[in-house]
């Protein structure tokens, strides 16, 4: 059926052209002796970027369907050879050329669907209801009691992802209430940097860890508790940016910070074997996330912690400045024994 | 003349958030170039401290808003959004008009002065804008969305003109 079909098409288009311009008689000619082979070469603009990529993801998912392809490929190719103008593609440069622009849209298609196949992998990561969010947040700040049972970690990163940029959103707001006149651009891309790059860099690192502890916990569960531990950060940094009291810091870091430390080693614990991997999991994690709150309050803080130093009296440094009383003399007299000096040169 | 009627109109829509498919059906994204530059062109020229210079740059407040529009969009369609990727930065990009006009206002306002009444009138309309821009996005996105995930769609959004809004209300000029 691919043979006589596009036959008569090819002898059609090489009847019209051969009227308007002779350039191309006898390739014409060669065109409308070997029509089934020159079908084959214009079959393949199908692929060309003219015609809708949708096309071209069918054609090469169902290949039994070629025989349709084909069929749409001689129509899709008719319209190119109007749309180039150039009558003569069934010349030598025209299949060349044909060829290639098949080369370039297929590649383009499979670029195209890989894209958007890697949506797809991620798609059951994010397969959600908000009431299991809600749940799941909550459930970071619970300690679980029973250690000697693999607890289930929920492998979803819409929360995680959704608290870290959170974290960025309320670090912005503290660096404002810290009245401070900075770069606000660089600023953005700091607090970005640092929530992204704790969440992703600490998760590898641990997922690592695991790895080396033969503990049972894949890289998305990583990420998913970790990012769920960030909710305790996003609580302490809220209400301390808002409430400058260092005193409050310290609560809120031993008790908030702690909590969900506490439930992240809990849950790490029950998938571990063995008292010294336990030990060298639990304890960078436990470290790690600590630190970093710590650090999020302090770097983020300077400014606001030197104007309570000073405000503090005892907390003030021992070494004190004190202004040095320059005499103040009349700028005539100055002239004077400038002027005497330089004549005494 | 078409091109600037069509545009003209999502203006208006954005403006007064009704359930219309005009803004989906036929997305353009003129109008949400032409509202990021002129944004950022008014978020230049930030007081300069003595340690460091003002005000975000000019690229900087471009790549957020578009890196922005692509996480919701990409959020959106992964949580079973049936909207398409240019559809939804068009609606995100048209619905930052209300803070453009806020950061518009703002600019008037500081130059009658900087002090805390100043500071309370700029908070009130920065919020107001903020409220106006993410209720009219919501209107036109969460109903590509599966009716009980709305709240999970609308939550980056607030993120997302929280951070502009932030933007704008820390300007303070030279």
């Amino acid at each position: 059926a691919a043979g006589p079909g596009p036959g008569p098409a090819g002898g059609g288009r090489s009847g019209a052209p051969a009227t308007e311009w002779g350039g191309f008689e006898d390739n014409m000619q060669q065109g409308g002796g070997s029509a089934v082979i020159d079908m084959e070469n214009m079959d393949d603009t199908s692929g060309s970027s003219f015609e809708d990529m949708g096309e071209m993801h069918q054609r090469m998912k169902e290949e039994e369907e070629e025989e349709e392809a084909e069929g749409e490929a001689g129509a899709g190719e008719e319209e190119d050879g109007e749309f180039l103008g150039m009558k003569g593609l069934r010349g030598q440069l025209g299949r060349q050329v044909a060829d290639q622009m098949w080369q370039v849209g297929k590649r383009q298609a499979s670029r195209a669907f890989s894209l958007y196949a890697n949506i797809d992998i991620l798609r059951p990561y994010f397969d959600v209801e908000p009431v299991q969010v809600r749940a799941r947040l909550l459930e970071s700040m619970i300690p679980v009691k029973m250690i000697n049972f693999p607890q289930k970690i929920a492998g979803e990163l819409y929360g995680p992802l959704m608290l870290v940029f959170t974290l960025v959103a309320i670090l912005l707001h503290g660096m404002k209430t810290s009245d401070t006149i900075i770069r606000e651009g660089t600023l953005m891309g700091t607090a970005i940097g640092t929530c992204f790059g704790y969440w992703l860099g600490v998760s590898s690192f641990m997922y690592f860890l695991a790895y080396l502890c033969n503990a049972q916990i894949t890289m998305v569960q990583m990420l998913s508790l970790l990012g769920y531990g960030l909710f305790g950060h996003c609580i302490t940094l809220f209400v301390t940016y808002n409430i400058h009291f260092h005193s409050l810091f310290y609560i809120f870091w031993l008790v908030v910070g702690g909590l969900s430390t506490l439930r992240m080693v809990a849950v790490l614990v029950s998938r571990t074997v063995g008292h010294t991997q336990r030990l060298i999991l639990c304890g960078t994690l436990a470290a790690l996330h600590m630190l970093f709150l710590l650090y999020l309050h302090f770097a983020y803080h300077k400014v606001v912690e030197g104007i309570l130093d000073t405000l503090e009296g005892p907390n003030m440094p021992p070494f004190q400045r004190v202004a040095r009383d320059i005499p103040v003399v009349p700028n005539a007299v100055l002239n004077t024994t400038a002027k005497a000096i330089a004549l005494t040169l | 003349m078409r091109d600037l009627k069509a545009v003209g109109k999502k203006f208006v829509h954005v403006m007064y958030p009704r359930k219309s498919s005009a803004l989906l059906r036929d997305w353009d994204l003129w109008g949400p170039l032409v509202l990021c530059v002129s944004l950022a062109l008014m978020l230049q020229g930030g007081s300069a401290d003595s340690k460091d210079d003002g005000g975000p740059q000019f690229a900087e407040v471009f790549v957020i808003i578009w890196f922005g529009a692509v996480v919701i969009t990409l959020n959106s369609k992964l949580l079973g959004g049936t909207i398409s990727f240019f559809q939804s930065l068009c609606v995100l990009g048209y619905c930052v008009l209300p803070l453009t006009v806020a950061m518009l206002v703002c600019r008037l306002v500081l130059l009658a002065g900087a002090g805390t009444i100043s500071f309370i009138i700029r908070l009130i309309v920065v919020v107001a804008m903020f409220g106006w821009s993410t209720l009219a996005s919501t209107a036109f996105l969460a109903d590509s969305q599966p009716p009980n995930r709305k709240a999970l769609v609308v939550y980056p959004i607030f993120l997302f003109y929280f951070v502009i809004s932030w933007m704008i209300l820390t300007f303070t000029p030279q």
